[in-house]
């Protein structure tokens, strides 16, 4: 079930062996007795990039931390419904093991205290991955992969934290790809960032199409639109998150089927 | 008066030197390490047995009571549920308030006994490591404590959603952001240890030697202090407060440790 | 093959010592709902240690408990000692205490709040000033009691003649408290925003104006807390006692008699008189009872006043 970290996969996985998509079913959350949002069905499409679009509040990151379980962390939380990795229900799954296959980057950069290097090796050491050149490999690729290689590659043991808002956030999505994982889940990765950091993540974003079946969520609706195949719009409605319409990028924008979406889509609300 | 405290620090450093002038003009500091044995009353003042019970009792006590220390802070952190946590807490804090003198009872009465039966004396250096552990783990316990409090949340969830376990986020993660707190709860209770008198002078047997073993009795400098203090006069008065300055000292370097540590954030 | 993935014959043995680990931890609120094997051995070891240090830690307190119960009675708090202590009561000791921690609270109180005071008006913490303060507090917080006692000694018997005496005692305690105090006023006046201070200044409030209406009101629970701490910590002292009160186990008749202390009183019985361990351990008990009500009403306090704290922000 999960994805071993070795070259041949690697090529594999370049040459067409699509990634798991991830499927909701009358997912809902609350907080204590407070509903997050609720009756969400989605599909993610594999190696699609599907983008999460509506106002805050709308249990937008709710919905994203049900995914990878991290919501479990909360103890007032209760998840109701049904999420499949691939056709495999989550709750099945090891925790530790969906958690290495459903990546994770959050809105504000949180690289570990540690140096850079450090950072992408300890995950990979705590995963089984033990031998020196594998990981000297991995992390070279990964580095590589985010642009951020030749920018750090003589200063691999300076502390994390000396870089910028743009180049740390480019490390947290390395030290998520070095795991192999099957699906990314973002938290608003760009909204931290300034214009030009943020074009950069963008773009990464986009190059990982294909490969990595993508979930974004984003406030900025030209993004959406500029990176994303599949969108899906979620509003506050009868106090609670719900799922108004998803389709692919053009259907949504162009010929949007619900009064709100047309409205929200041009500016108009929200 | 905003001064007061660093007035009552100078006095206390120049009162200290003011006693001790006398004998360190008259005789010199090299005598208090050259000198055969410490028999004050005839004039002779080798201080080193009770530097080296100082010694190898603190270093006893830090040596075991750090890990246990830090662990218990990661245990209430990290393992225990809530309810168990709190309980341990403030179990701690009420040992951190136990006045050393009920430690060192506790040990004369309790713990003296046990270690006789094993080998005799019983009061010796092993009993005055595990009463010192036992009194310097609440500090390291407390202050592991709030460090650990002071580690982002951010960290934990990055660890979280990257399907690391427990173990691993505190080796890798938790224990690295904190290490400079931990490391500052160290230099604390070492302090602590150095400085404790009560609790070794009833636990350690007194005798001025330097130890063979775990079993052998220690003076410390502070249980020396303690002893003798009462009957001491001239150049043995003066060299008590030789031995008050020498733990000034140390413990001066340690304060300045932990706050140079505190200073620079620590980098590992 | 990955090395992460189990092969078949390990995930059978993975299956059955995650059933078992999952029967251990069911009852607890799990982060990460199951162990891997490299989790099993840390959590172990974790429990453990916590176990091992409760239990030494109940051993010594129930021990003191248990010996001590018996021989408390109205009777041993109200009669004087005889018998160097092997009979007959505490009242003596009870009351020098008292007066020793009393000279020691109202000197170090007054001194302590006007210090705090004034540094946080005159003196910011980045400051050359503020700096020298808070390195001489650190260094006060760290003096070995026993060299408090040294300095005491010297000081306040030898140079000013109070001789062995109450008076003393206390003093030498206020010098150790002071840095308690200090540090929980200051930490009493960080719970006002900066913010709140110059608002208050912008509305053209005078400096003495918003000491007394803000600073102060809102630093009371700090200082109480340190209060509470100073006492707790005055109380338990002994070394810094031996030679600055003394050891006379008479009642006390004004404040330059001698006067021994409950910590004195526990150590000499145990160290110098054989047979005094019964009386030891009342003694002890008592103590310990002084220091678990002080204990318990600080963190009492300090719990609502960390409520209110953010209740204020």
């Amino acid at each position: 079930m999960t994805k071993p970290i070795t070259r041949e996969q690697d090529l594999a996985s370049l040459t067409g062996n699509n990634p798991l998509s991830m499927k909701a079913e009358r997912l809902s959350l609350f907080y204590g007795n407070k509903s997050a949002f609720k009756d969400v069905s989605l599909e993610i499409k594999s190696g699609g990039i599907t983008a999460l679009i509506g106002p805050s509040g709308c249990g937008k990151t709710s919905f994203l931390t049900c995914l990878n379980r991290l919501a479990e962390l909360t103890p007032s939380c209760k998840v109701s419904g049904r999420i499949l990795l691939g056709n495999r229900d989550v709750q099945a799954l090891n925790v530790i093991s969906l958690r290495r296959q459903v990546g994770m980057l959050f809105q504000k950069p949180n690289p570990f205290p540690l140096s850079i290097f450090r950072n992408i090796e300890f995950p990979l050491r705590e995963h089984g991955v033990r031998s020196r050149e594998e990981i000297d490999r991995i992390v070279e690729d990964v580095l590589r992969n985010v642009g951020l290689w030749d920018e750090v590659k003589n200063r691999l043991k300076a502390p994390a934290l000396s870089l910028s808002g743009g180049q740390q956030q480019r490390l947290c999505l390395a030290r998520a790809l070095a795991l192999k994982p099957e699906v990314l889940l973002m938290d608003e990765p760009c909204s931290a960032l300034d214009p030009i950091s943020s074009a950069v993540v963008e773009d990464l974003i986009t190059s990982l199409h294909g490969k990595y079946t993508v979930l974004v969520v984003t406030h900025n609706l030209a993004q959406a639109r500029r990176i994303a195949d599949e969108v899906a719009l979620f509003w506050v409605a009868d106090e609670t998150g719900q799922l108004i319409e998803s389709g692919p990028v053009a259907q949504v924008f162009e010929s949007p089927q619900h009064a709100v979406t047309a409205a929200y889509i041009n500016g108009r609300r929200g | 008066m905003a001064l007061l405290a660093a007035a009552i620090v100078l006095l206390i450093i120049l009162f200290l030197v003011w006693e001790t002038l006398p004998i360190l003009q008259s005789i010199g500091l090299a005598r208090f390490f050259n000198d055969s044995s410490w028999h004050p009353t005839s004039e002779e003042f080798n201080l080193l047995p009770m530097l080296w019970g100082t010694l190898l009792v603190t270093v006893g006590a830090v040596l075991i009571a750090t890990p246990l220390g830090i662990a218990s802070a990661i245990f209430c952190h990290y393992y225990a549920p809530r309810a168990i946590a709190n309980l341990y807490r403030r179990l701690v804090e009420l040992l951190a308030g136990i006045p050393s003198v009920v430690y060192g009872f506790w040990g004369l009465v309790v713990l003296v006994p046990i270690i006789g039966r094993i080998r005799p004396p019983g009061a010796s250096l092993l009993a005055g490591i595990l009463i010192l552990t036992l009194m310097i783990l609440p500090t390291i316990t407390l202050v592991a404590d709030a460090s650990l409090t002071s580690v982002p949340p951010e960290y934990l969830r990055g660890c979280a959603a990257m399907g690391l376990g427990r173990w691993a986020t505190v080796h890798g993660v938790v224990l690295p952001a904190a290490s400079s707190g931990l490391l500052t709860g160290v230099i604390l209770g070492t302090g602590r240890a150095i400085g404790e008198t009560m609790a070794v002078l009833m636990v350690c047997g007194n005798v001025v030697q330097t130890p063979k073993n775990v079993f052998e009795p220690v003076r410390t400098l502070t249980a020396n202090i303690a002893l003798e203090m009462a009957y001491a006069t001239g150049h043995h008065r003066a060299a008590l407060f030789v031995s008050g300055l020498v733990l000034m000292v140390i413990v001066f370097v340690l304060v300045i440790a932990a706050e140079l540590l505190n200073r620079g954030r620590i980098y590992v | 093959m990955s090395k992460n993935s189990p092969t078949p014959g390990q995930e059978d043995e993975l299956q059955l010592t995650s059933t078992l680990k999952r029967a251990v931890t069911r009852s607890l609120p799990l982060w990460i709902s199951s162990l891997q094997p490299a989790e099993l051995l840390p959590t172990v070891i974790l429990w453990a240690v916590a176990t091992v240090v409760t239990g030494a830690l109940l051993w010594l307190l129930s021990d003191v408990f248990w010996h001590g119960t018996g021989q408390i009675s109205w009777e041993f708090l109200t009669t004087s000692p005889s018998n160097a202590g092997r009979d007959g009561g505490i009242a003596p000791i009870v009351v020098s205490t008292s007066l020793i921690v009393g000279v020691c609270m109202a000197v170090s109180v007054p001194l302590g709040l006007g210090t705090a005071v004034l540094l946080a008006e005159f003196a910011s913490n980045s400051s050359g000033l503020g700096q020298l303060v808070r390195l001489s507090l650190d260094v006060l917080a760290g003096v070995p009691s026993i060299v408090f006692g040294l300095f005491g000694n010297a000081f306040f018997c030898k140079t000013l003649g109070l001789g062995f005496s109450i008076l003393s005692g206390g003093l030498t305690l206020a010098c150790m408290v002071l840095p308690i105090l200090i540090r929980s006023t200051q930490e009493g006046f960080r719970a006002v925003p900066e913010d709140y201070r110059r608002c208050a200044a912008a509305l053209g409030i005078s400096r003495t104006a918003i000491l007394w209406e803000l600073l102060l009101p809102a630093a009371m629970p700090g200082v109480t807390v340190g209060l509470l701490l100073g006492l707790g910590r005055a109380l338990s002292e002994t070394a810094a006692l031996i030679f600055t009160s003394g050891y006379v186990d008479r009642m006390p008749e004004s404040l330059f008699d001698s006067g021994r202390a409950l910590s004195i009183h526990i150590y000499d019985l145990a160290m110098n008189v054989s047979g005094g361990e019964p009386h030891a351990y009342a003694t002890a008990l008592v103590l310990v009872g002084f220091l678990v009500l002080i204990n318990g009403t600080t963190s009492w306090l300090a719990e609502r006043f960390r409520q209110s704290k953010i209740f204020v922000l």
